[in-house]
């Protein structure tokens, strides 16, 4: 398993809700159109707040990968 | 000689900690507090003076009223700490050696970091901002209101939402509530951050007709249409625009190397010292700890820093802990609030919103001068089972 390209690492492990969305944000708001994020979150809404609004705001969710404690999301920036 | 504890900003936090370090150690510390203006601002108050409801004198004291007569206050801005050697140089151009540095420097706002907002928007984070939203909703004869954020983290995160109740009501007292429409645009997929809150909030926006607007994160405004675009790629016309501006920390850190990109301080979420550093400890909205940027939170930060400060002096094993404590109250309108207690493990059991709360919130307004720079917060009905 394994996302190639990350061109930000986010570990928001430990950091409650909203924390991890709300980083994953920053990071797009600065990004370059074509980055991919990475951010690891083990707070339970985040399964369900960051693929809504990676869909709600155009970008492109590459993978999820959950493990014991927390999950990795891979978001790329489209627009 | 005694040890030197240099605090820098009068607000909520740095006023307490002072006050409690001369009261704990007495001649063993010399303690002084650095303050750009000397004047200590009441923010909460902002809210009311955009509303009409208060004028902008109620909100502010002379520092040195607010100290014990032991602290040293000196009027002027940190520029930048060196903490190699120990010293805060001052703008004036003195400086001040210390032994322990106490950084309670606040946040500040940046509307400018927003295309558009300073022209196109209005808010209630300064005493200027309340003053012209004030007007600007003196002039507002019906029209659509949008009442967002514009970046996280901000200083009191239930005040957007009080704002949008309390206009609510606002417009129906001047007969001009069916000629407008009012919209909340939330950052997240729900109302509020903190869950609980938003389930209790959300269903009584619905019943005052307020739209709720999710995932709307601002990222630009156009003044000549109106307009304010979302990161998420919608775009609203609005009449009033009130937007929360972007926060930083303050130059003074970022200047002194002390902060992370966005200016806030690596701060230790349980002991409040400063990442790598032993004699340097943070508080209130200067950190970064994802907890509430709010005046209670400085409050019951500054005993474990006080108390974390005499045990280093005086050579004994430091026990306080900060658990993150967090007490804001939530206007609802139509003189109702509840209130939000809780800590880093418990979230918040916001009670239903009723008359009680509301009065609790107009007499903590009220007292504040008195218990603020004692430390003497009143116990609450629900603080017993936070005891100890």
């Amino acid at each position: 398993m394994g996302v190639e390209q990350v061109d930000r690492e986010i570990d928001a492990r430990g950091m409650p809700c909203p924390g991890p969305l709300m980083s994953l944000i920053g990071a797009i708001r600065e990004g370059q159109v074509g980055q991919v994020i990475e951010v690891i979150s083990s707070d339970e809404g985040s399964k369900i707040d960051i693929p809504a609004w990676v869909a709600k705001a155009g970008q492109e969710m590459v993978a999820v990968e959950q493990e014991a404690d927390y999950a990795k999301f891979y978001v790329r920036k489209v627009r | 000689m005694p040890a030197r504890i240099v605090i820098l900003g009068g607000g909520v936090g740095g006023t307490l900690a002072a006050n409690l370090l001369t009261k704990e150690l007495g001649r063993d510390a010399k303690v002084t507090i650095v303050d750009p203006t000397g004047m200590h601002v009441y923010q909460p108050g902002y809210l009311y003076v955009a509303l009409g409801q208060a004028n902008g004198q109620w909100l502010s004291r002379d520092e040195r009223t607010l100290l014990r007569r032991d602290v040293d206050l000196v009027v002027d801005a940190a520029e930048r700490v060196d903490t190699d050697a120990g010293i805060v140089h001052l703008r004036a151009g003195g400086s001040l050696p210390y032994d322990h540095l106490v950084v309670a420097t606040g946040s500040r706002v940046v509307p400018e970091q927003v295309p558009g907002l300073v022209e196109g928007s209005y808010h209630f984070y300064t005493l200027e901002g309340a003053i012209r939203l004030r007007e600007a909703l003196r002039q507002f004869r019906g029209g659509r209101i949008h009442i967002g954020i514009a970046g996280i983290p901000y200083k009191c995160p239930p005040a957007p939402i009080e704002f949008t109740f309390m206009v609510e009501e606002y417009l129906r007292k001047r007969g001009i509530r069916d000629r407008s429409e009012i919209t909340l645009l939330s950052p997240l997929n729900r109302a509020f951050t903190i869950e609980s809150a938003s389930k209790l909030v959300t269903p009584i926006l619905e019943q005052r007709g307020v739209k709720i607007e999710t995932f709307f994160n601002v990222e630009s405004v156009d003044p000549s249409s109106g307009t304010v675009t979302s990161l998420e790629g919608q775009k609203l016309e609005s009449d009033l625009l009130v937007l929360v501006p972007p926060h930083r920390g303050s130059a003074v850190v970022e200047a002194s190397g002390l902060g992370d990109a966005g200016g806030w301080v690596p701060t230790d979420r349980m002991t409040l010292q400063r990442e790598g550093f032993e004699n340097v400890f943070a508080i209130g909205d200067a950190t970064n700890l994802p907890i509430s940027k709010s005046g209670s939170t400085a409050h019951f930060e500054a005993p474990v820093v006080v108390s974390r400060i005499a045990s280093l002096i005086k050579g004994t094993a430091p026990k306080a802990n900060y658990g993150g404590r967090v007490m804001c109250f939530l206007e609802t309108g139509n003189r109702k609030s509840t209130v939000l207690r809780f800590d880093y493990e418990n979230p918040p059991t916001p009670p239903k919103p009723s008359t009680f709360w509301h009065i609790g919130k107009w007499m903590f307004n009220r007292i504040y001068w008195v218990t603020l720079p004692q430390g003497r917060i009143p116990e609450m009905p629900g603080d017993k089972r936070r005891a100890g």
